[in-house]
């Protein structure tokens, strides 16, 4: 590769910089907004990123008003069990759809490719219904329900293991494994970057998700951290600085996981994206 | 000698259903059996606490006649005739930007991704509160001697800072699209064309451009769904009501506040979901089959 000459990589850094103050600046905002006490001005001409007096009064405060703490434990909820219902049930639909032959395999494959072409908005109405029909509404079960496996998890975990050779399950075919045995003890291992990227990106959509526990939570007490947000910036939208705590409580967990596990991210979106 | 062999090839034949049953189970129960009650209640004047009878055609119908309707598909339309050309373009400039190895260039690339981890309505608010009459754009346009601009007070600069919300928030997204897409370019092309003197924008048309088209395709296909289908954005911007006498209001935003509720219209909300299906779906269609026309060239 050529090298960069010295006034293209100061241009490139340049641009790099504006493109870092765009897509960081309003987060490092929000941030400085949530820390400033209600004796400091945040509507100063010019404006001022750095709080005089930081404080985390906001955070305390922004509890006092709406049960956050309550709302993020829904929300940590909701995340945790639509990982673990993905994770089982894309990587078992995945593996009969890619390794096992049987009737009825291509109506089913058909069924998930089907699924993926419908957009969630545009069931959302027949969902809420369905739910009341099942006396669920207004439960976090009812947020978890529908997204519990993704047809586009399923489509993933298919590809995974038909990437796999077929040489590494014959040994065990040979050696009297049935077919959950070789699942788990040798399919299942071989895709673990796979299923690091289901999970990941469960945890992300459910805690992200908004219109659909808008839709189907009704009672304050069992918000998820978005809608209670929503709450918060309808009611006390007079006070920026409380919301921008509120938000910076809701965004915190996800940055820290995705700066932790970005490989998988960037990995998990250029597949999902192609295959999808 | 026969009852294992028996035993065995039952289980084969149940065991597939088994691994198959929680996922297609799911998805059977919670998305495509919801996708034929739409269907069905979209011509019914089926209500939130009601099943309706069969009305024929008469929500669509019905449809014809509301103005609520007509402001939601043309603002709908609106979002992607105006955004998808953004986010076909820009996210493609700047995986080309992160794409060169350079000192820090793994923190850059991913710290422009930060908008796409963050839930839509987390950006959402930080939004409403940058573009507030004293927020921080109004702050620097004050410095620069220009504004204060109402963003968030009228009809038309609500749409558009919302559709600037959805592209900032997809930038990332279709960055990494664009970087797998670009990593498979030939270097020896871009090479070759320098030797022959193009400059950067003549090799960008001509080389870039059609080694990534395929992925500008599929970006474009993508984010036209995804625009014609937006919610968050404009609900959170413009309020639930979609803004001053909800002129705002998109098609789905329509979908959430007619068939929500103890009184919802479900049958006539099922009928404008249908309506979302089918042009998103077409639209899908339609960027896919532009690309498959032009490639004979």
């Amino acid at each position: 590769m050529k090298r960069l000459s010295g006034w293209e990589k100061t241009l490139r850094y340049v641009l790099l910089l504006v493109v870092l103050a765009i897509t960081v600046g309003p987060f490092l905002w929000q941030l400085s907004t949530s820390l400033k006490g209600t004796t400091e001005d945040i509507y100063t001409y010019p404006p001022k990123l750095l709080p005089e007096h930081p404080t985390l009064k906001n955070y305390s405060g922004v509890a006092d008003i709406i049960p956050v703490w309550d709302y993020a434990l829904n929300s940590l909820k909701v995340a945790l069990t639509n990982v673990v219902t993905n994770v089982i049930g894309a990587s078992m639909a995945g593996y009969a759809l890619a390794r096992l032959r049987f009737k009825g395999r291509k109506i089913a494959g058909l069924a998930v490719a089907m699924a993926l072409l419908v957009p969630l908005e545009a069931i959302i109405i027949a969902q809420f219904t369905m739910m009341r029909d099942l006396s669920l509404n207004n439960t976090l079960v009812a947020v978890v329900l529908p997204g519990a496996v993704s047809a586009l998890n399923v489509m993933l975990m298919r590809n995974a293991f038909s990437n796999l050779p077929y040489e590494i399950e014959e040994a065990a075919v040979i050696d009297g494994a049935n077919v959950w045995q070789r699942f788990v003890r040798i399919a299942l291992p071989s895709v673990k970057g796979t299923i690091a990227v289901v999970a990941i990106f469960a945890f992300m959509g459910a805690w992200d998700d908004f219109l659909w526990p808008l839709i189907v939570l009704s009672d304050s007490s069992n918000f998820t951290l978005t809608v209670g947000l929503n709450f918060l910036h309808g009611t006390f939208q007079q006070n920026p600085r409380l919301v921008a705590a509120g938000t910076i409580i809701a965004v915190a967990p996800l940055i820290v996981m995705f700066a932790c596990l970005q490989r998988f991210f960037f990995r998990g979106v250029g597949e999902g994206a192609v295959k999808g | 000698m026969e009852r294992p062999a028996k035993r065995i090839r039952t289980h084969r034949a149940i065991s597939p259903w088994l691994f198959l049953l929680p996922g297609v189970g799911v998805i059977a129960a919670f998305n495509l059996y919801p996708f034929f009650t739409t269907i069905y209640k979209a011509f019914t004047d089926a209500r939130t606490l009601t099943s309706g009878n069969w009305v024929g055609l008469q929500n669509f119908q019905t449809m014809i006649h509301d103005d609520q309707f007509w402001t939601a598909l043309r603002n709908s339309g609106l979002y992607v005739l105006l955004v998808v050309p953004f986010t076909v373009l820009l996210p493609l400039l700047l995986a080309m930007l992160v794409q060169k190895q350079m000192p820090g260039i793994a923190f850059f690339r991913s710290a422009f991704y930060t908008p796409v981890v963050a839930s839509v309505v987390v950006v959402g608010l930080i939004w409403v509160w940058i573009l507030d009459d004293r927020g921080l754009v109004n702050g620097i346009l004050n410095v620069l001697g220009a504004g204060p601009v109402k963003f968030l007070g009228d009809q038309w600069l609500l749409l558009l800072s919302a559709m600037a919300l959805t592209i900032w928030k997809g930038l990332g997204y279709y960055m990494i699209i664009y970087l797998a897409a670009l990593a498979n370019v030939p270097q020896e092309l871009h090479e070759a064309a320098a030797v022959d003197g193009a400059g950067p924008i003549r090799r960008f048309v001509s080389v870039t451009m059609p080694s990534v088209r395929p992925t500008m395709v599929l970006v474009g296909a993508l984010s036209s769904v995804n625009a014609f289908k937006v919610f968050s954005e404009v609900f959170l911007l413009a309020g639930p009501a979609g803004g001053p006498a909800g002129e705002d209001t998109t098609l789905v935003m329509l979908v959430q506040r007619v068939g929500t509720g103890l009184n919802g219209r479900v049958g006539y909300a099922s009928a404008i979901s249908l309506i979302v299906f089918v042009i998103a779906l077409l639209l899908m269609l339609l960027v896919l089959r532009a690309d498959r026309k032009e490639e004979p060239r």
